[in-house]
């Protein structure tokens, strides 16, 4: 926590309880933190306070009829904020992006729906890089987010302005979504929890796209609790998303457990190398004796260089961002060109020229590029082929050990203008995601304190596909017991 | 010097289903308001994504064993990506590389040589929205934006309008009997795309570029494109040129095509595997399951009827009429494969395509099993089969049995005969003493014989006159022929 108390959704039920505040009061005292936050930081691309305190007076007569504090194991009345690109009908999804400056959905996404469904109160859309472009929200058309903890420092992307609320106190907990880092990279720059479960467990319907392929919505939170607590509200099979995993209901929050487990944990050598900052890497070998000393073996193992994901995550997801960026042309929503043309090719052409920054341009260009006849087989078809032998050492790798351990982020959070005269800032800075995305592994980036600078450093855990608990479950150890 | 024309058929198929291919929208979208059949999905709204429909899966799958596909066990659904307004979400779900049949044949009619063509593929897509053009503006409706579409393409393997047209027809008859569409041209079910080139007789080796004419809205008008193309390739190569390779259009309905987009201005559609979708796995249970549902094709049950002794141009028109082919059914089911009903089938098959359907033409009879039972007809069948009733009374029989639905029973056919008195005089010596009566009154029988033996069938109508219409017309022309020529000896 960059400032306050840590506050968890547990903590929050105990004050409304104790201080006998309702949640409307309680929305109200976050709004001004919200407001004061979002002027230092730039929190959102659009505040929905109002919606905010309509929610919160619901639950107030929800909790009056049950004459009952609310059960723990929901998310009702607690405040929380929103990532831009997830569809919500009360106000603009906008991913950032003046192209869709004004673009109002007139549907809401899975994830929004479920949360709705158990009265959450939604303080605002918050701020990301344009189209989840970027590790950095410095690709957003609408300002930077700063960093909560340091000064002119970036708070990460694409989910920054997620990361930043939460870190600011001013929401309990958040909606990221990742497509390489993009929730476990800033969660990690903000000192928090980040988790992503696997590829398909929570529903991408609703979501504007980046790379559907890699697409996943996740949770940023002050607690383990609170990412498996809000997980099982949100995920589970969808109807409208083809991708997602045939289970109902998890029972991620109810079956948590911080027992020492017989585990063998691998850190991959290619993880801690010369690469990465040394006093990152110190910490995240500190994390791994503090385990070992509980019991867990420990073993170094070798994986795929990781820079071999960055090559095939940059041309697997520009190709499907080319394609799905393509639906923007102005013509039945979107920015229409001032200039008309006669010719409506020339005027689709014309909308999303004026329309895009730069980000999503390049990317476009460079995926069309990799997908266009005489090239596929250079470009997607090897990044697919080498993208398989990930996944299979990723596979082989897990016959060995039970659960991966590694730094999140090469690096703290570095100084805003850091993308300047780096064009792959994004794919660089999520070299360490970008293996466990391509694989759409369970993972969670846990906080582990700061640096000299007293900016923060995570590490982070994965496992096999479906392996949520056993992942939450570990991270869970480290808070309750080695923190 | 002669050409022939080279011609491969690409055939779009809107499938028949109560929801779009990728979402929960109706597809029934016919005669509706425009953009009132339209949902997130269908207007590739941000974030929406595509869930396929199973019931048009299967239908294309249905359709390609019908063709006598392999099917693709392992099979995928890609991504076509281009711009165009109607096309919402900048890219036409499709099927790159893994159609779901491929290497199927149909052969065009039923003789053992009849030409066979053969079906490179058969895919599933989605429709495309629909463009409309006024002078200043482009108005765009989405109600088929995500119909499904199956599209199916043959080797270039015709050489005439007359086998596309008989492709066309065998075609739309199995679509239709699968359920898999109404394949109604007027509502734009079934499209045709051409591609054509022209070579010398003689010549084995295919041209080398093919003109592409889309968007073809019927089967006249194909055959109109057909003649217009084969001229205009025929006038440039006499020159000694060849033809651009190119996509053409049709101008309007006379079937004039205009250039679209040469070869080097072709698409590249960028194809890669759609990301939203899973890939499918095609079960050898699952597909046996959906080949028993494939009900018995027209040319399957066209051939069973010639089987069974009718003759083909009557079993060609009652395959084509539900109606009437449901009744022959039943009646078969009645015969229970009894072998002296079996051979009645052919002659009911002739009521049912003659008297009956004319007598269904003047709303009197309806093809309903309980007015005309199996065992009458078969009766009236057998009784004409023997000679026994001729034709002038079994149009009477057949009017009273059907338009009355009085003969529930055979009792009550053979009583209505008996009464009226309509069975034929099968009396040898009464008909022998007939036929000396009619040849004796004409004094120069013998002479006229003689010169026109034909005139035989003027005795015949006069014994028929004599015996008051109830004479077996073959019977008497035997008999009478059989004296004439004693005369002459």
């Amino acid at each position: 926590m960059a400032n306050g108390d840590i506050n968890t959704i547990a903590s929050i039920r105990d004050k409304v309880k104790s201080a006998k505040i309702s949640y409307s009061e309680l929305a109200t005292e976050y709004i001004e933190l919200a407001k004061k936050a979002d002027t230092k930081l730039n929190l959102f691309v659009n505040s929905t306070y109002d919606e905010a305190l309509t929610a919160a007076k619901r639950v107030d007569v929800l909790v009056e009829k049950s004459e009952n504090s609310l059960e723990n194991s929901s998310i009702q009345g607690i405040p929380t904020a929103l990532k831009d690109n997830f569809n919500w009908t009360d106000t603009k999804t906008t991913a950032s992006s003046k192209i869709l400056d004004d673009y109002i959905s007139p549907y809401n996404a899975t994830v929004t729906e479920r949360m709705l469904q158990d009265s959450a109160v939604i303080l605002g859309k918050t701020n990301m890089d344009a189209f989840a472009h970027g590790s950095s929200t410095e690709t957003s058309d609408y300002g930077v987010t700063y960093n909560p903890y340091g000064e002119n420092r970036v708070s990460g992307g694409s989910s920054g302005g997620s990361a930043a609320i939460v870190a600011a106190g001013a929401a309990v907990y958040a909606i990221g979504s990742e497509t390489a880092g993009s929730v476990r990279g800033p969660a990690s720059w903000c000192g928090l929890y980040g988790f992503a479960p696997t590829y398909g467990r929570i529903s991408r319907y609703g979501v504007v796209a980046m790379g559907s392929s890699l697409d996943r919505p996740g949770v940023l939170a002050n607690s383990v609790m609170d990412c498996a607590l809000v997980t099982d509200v949100i995920a589970g099979q969808d109807a409208n998303d083809a991708t997602t995993i045939p289970e109902v209901k998890t029972k991620y929050a109810s079956n948590l457990n911080s027992e020492i487990k017989k585990q063998t944990l691998g850190i991959p050598k290619q993880f801690l190398d010369e690469r990465i900052d040394s006093e990152v890497s110190s910490r995240i070998l500190e994390v791994v004796k503090s385990y070992e000393k509980l019991g867990y073996k420990i073993k170094e193992i070798d994986l795929l260089d990781p820079k071999f994901s960055i090559a095939v995550y940059t041309i697997i997801c520009r190709s499907e961002v080319s394609s799905n960026l393509a639906r923007i042309d102005g013509i039945r929503y979107g920015h229409f060109a001032e200039e008309a043309s006669e010719n409506i090719l020339d005027q689709i052409a014309l909308n999303r020229g004026e329309g895009f920054g730069n980000e999503a341009k390049q990317r476009s260009m460079t995926g069309a590029y990799a997908l266009s006849a005489g090239y596929y087989d250079a470009y997607y078809k090897r990044a697919q082929r080498v993208r398989t032998l990930i996944i299979e050492d990723f596979k082989r790798a897990f016959t060995e050990v039970d659960l991966i351990v590694g730094p999140t982020m090469p690096t703290v959070a570095p100084k805003v203008g850091v993308t300047k005269n780096n064009p792959l800032f994004g794919e660089l800075a999520d070299v360490l995601t970008e293996p466990s995305a391509l694989a759409g592994l369970p993972c969670i980036t846990v906080p582990v304190g700061v640096n000299s600078e007293e900016m923060p450093i995570g590490f982070q855990i994965f496992g096999p596909q479906f392996a949520e608990q056993e992942v939450l479950d570990l991270a869970y150890v480290y808070e309750q017991k080695l923190k | 010097m002669q050409y022939e024309p080279i011609i491969g058929l690409e055939i779009h198929i809107q499938a028949k289903t109560k929801s779009k291919m990728f979402s929960r929208v109706s597809a029934e979208y016919w005669g509706k308001p425009p953009n009132s059949c339209v949902d997130p999905v269908s207007l590739g709204l941000p974030g929406a994504l595509p869930v396929p429909n199973k019931k048009a899966i299967e239908h294309c799958i249905k359709l390609s064993l019908a063709l006598g596909c392999e099917i693709n066990q392992e099979t995928k659904f890609d991504r076509k990506n281009y711009f165009y307004p109607d096309l919402p979400k900048g890219y036409q779900i499709s099927q790159y590389d893994q159609p779901i049949g491929f290497e199927g044949e149909l052969k065009l009619g039923l003789e053992s040589d009849a030409k066979v063509i053969k079906i490179t593929r058969v895919h599933m897509e989605e429709d495309t929205g629909k463009s409309i053009h006024m002078e200043n503006e482009t108005l765009l409706d989405f109600n088929k934006a995500g119909v499904p579409l199956i599209e199916v393409v043959t080797e270039p393997d015709f050489r005439n309008g007359i086998e596309i047209d008989i492709f066309a027809k065998q075609l739309r008859q199995i679509v239709r009997t699968l359920g898999v569409s109404d394949a109604d041209m007027e509502k734009g079910q079934m499209r045709y795309e051409l591609n054509i080139s022209l070579r010398k007789i003689g010549e084995k080796e295919l041209p080398n570029y093919k003109v592409e004419i889309k968007n073809i809205g019927s089967i006249s008008v194909l055959q109109k494109v057909l003649d217009f193309e084969v001229n205009r390739q025929k006038e440039i190569l006499v020159t000694g040129k060849a033809p651009v390779q190119e996509t053409r259009g049709v101008r309007d309905m006379t079937g004039q095509t205009y250039s679209q987009r040469l070869k080097e201005e072709a698409n590249d559609y960028r194809y890669f595997p759609e990301p939203d979708i899973p890939p499918f796995h095609f079960t050898d249970e699952y597909l046996e399951g959906l080949k028993n549902e494939i009900p018995e094709l027209p040319m399957q049950r066209q051939k069973r009827y010639m089987g069974l002794g009718i003759a083909e141009d009557i079993a060609e028109t009652i395959i084509n009429d539900e109606i009437k082919l449901n009744y022959l059914e039943q009646v078969i089911e009645f015969t229970k494969n009894d072998k002296s009903l079996l051979e009645r089938l052919p002659t009911v098959a002739k009521f049912i395509i003659s008297k009956l359907s004319g007598l269904s033409e003047e709303d009197k009879f309806d093809y309903q099993i309980s007015t005309l039972p199996a065992a009458v007809i078969i009766r009236i069948a057998e009784l004409r089969d023997a000679g026994e009733i001729n034709s002038n009374t079994i149009n009477q029989i057949l009017e009273a049995s059907a338009a009355t639905g009085k003969f529930s029973d055979l009792k009550s056919l053979n009583d209505y005969i008996n009464q009226e008195g309509l069975k034929t005089n099968t009396d040898e010596s009464q008909v022998n003493v007939v036929v000396e009566k009619v040849i004796a009154a004409e004094p120069d029988a013998k002479e006229r014989f003689k010169k026109n033996p034909k005139v035989t069938m003027y005795f015949v109508g006069q014994a028929m006159k004599e015996l008051r219409g109830k004479g077996d017309a073959k019977v008497l022309q035997e008999l009478i022929e059989k004296r004439l020529q004693e005369l002459q000896d």
